[in-house]
């Protein structure tokens, strides 16, 4: 098994993906120490908010993309194996897909 | 995969990290620690989307010693990740690549992230 493997694709997904969840990492921290909605209407109002739940959803997506980089670079250092390694990839990769389509659920039925 | 009979030292004790190599493997640590974390908190956001009493328990399950204890963890993960990812990305733009820049800011995000989680766990509940 060789195939001439750049790294250049996921060292570039991983910084703009870690960008945008660095900003809104922010947002997120200050809204909920400073403008916290205080009761079960507010917070399903916020969070119903088209603009918001989209940038929720992308922030769900963005967070799989960077954990699946980053989770995949700890195996490949850490499992030398090649079936180990390719069992654990496997697992972790369902199980990021698996948050990914329950986030999804959440905030697509938060908007009803 | 090679196979070597090349010596390995890895007595954990023994070694002395210096402060940028600590913070990176920190860095990892709590990547690794928050990718844990997930299904327990889309478990929460779940409950507290669902109903107002959904939202209640959600509040009450957060405010456990347990809970605050991991909420403290989580947040610390958070901030010594989101530091330590700014320091790498001004150092790809190559902004803090010498000494001392490079050590000092090691330093910085180290022991800030710690005390910025402290007070941001104390807001947040």
């Amino acid at each position: 098994m060789s195939r001439k493997a750049s790294g250049l694709k996921a060292w570039f997904v991983q910084r703009v993906t870690a960008i945008y969840i660095g900003l809104f990492a922010i947002y997120l921290l200050i809204k909920l120490t400073i403008g916290a909605p205080a009761y079960f209407a507010e917070w399903k109002a916020w969070l119903g908010n088209p603009l918001v739940s989209v940038a929720a959803l992308l922030f769900f997506v963005t967070v799989l993309l960077h954990a699946w980089i980053g989770v995949r670079d700890i195996v490949i250092d850490y499992i030398w194996n090649t079936s180990q390694r390719m069992v654990a990839l496997s697992i972790i990769g369902l199980f990021l897909i698996a948050c990914g389509l329950w986030a999804a659920q959440i905030l697509i039925l938060a908007r009803i | 995969m090679q196979t070597t009979k090349r010596p390995v030292h890895l007595d954990i004790p023994k070694i002395e990290l210096p402060i940028a190599a600590f913070m990176s493997i920190l860095h990892r640590a709590t990547g690794a620690i928050m990718f844990l974390a997930l299904p327990v908190l889309l478990y929460l956001l779940d409950l507290s989307l669902t109903d107002p009493e959904g939202y209640q328990r959600a509040g009450e399950i957060m405010h456990n010693w347990f809970f605050v204890l991991l909420t403290f963890v989580l947040v610390w993960s958070l901030m010594h990740h989101l530091l330590a990812g700014i320091r790498y990305l001004l150092i790809d733009i190559h902004i803090g690549v010498d000494k001392p820049d490079f050590r000092q800011s090691a330093q910085a995000v180290t022991f800030v992230a710690p005390v910025v989680a402290l007070i941001l766990t104390g807001a947040l509940l």
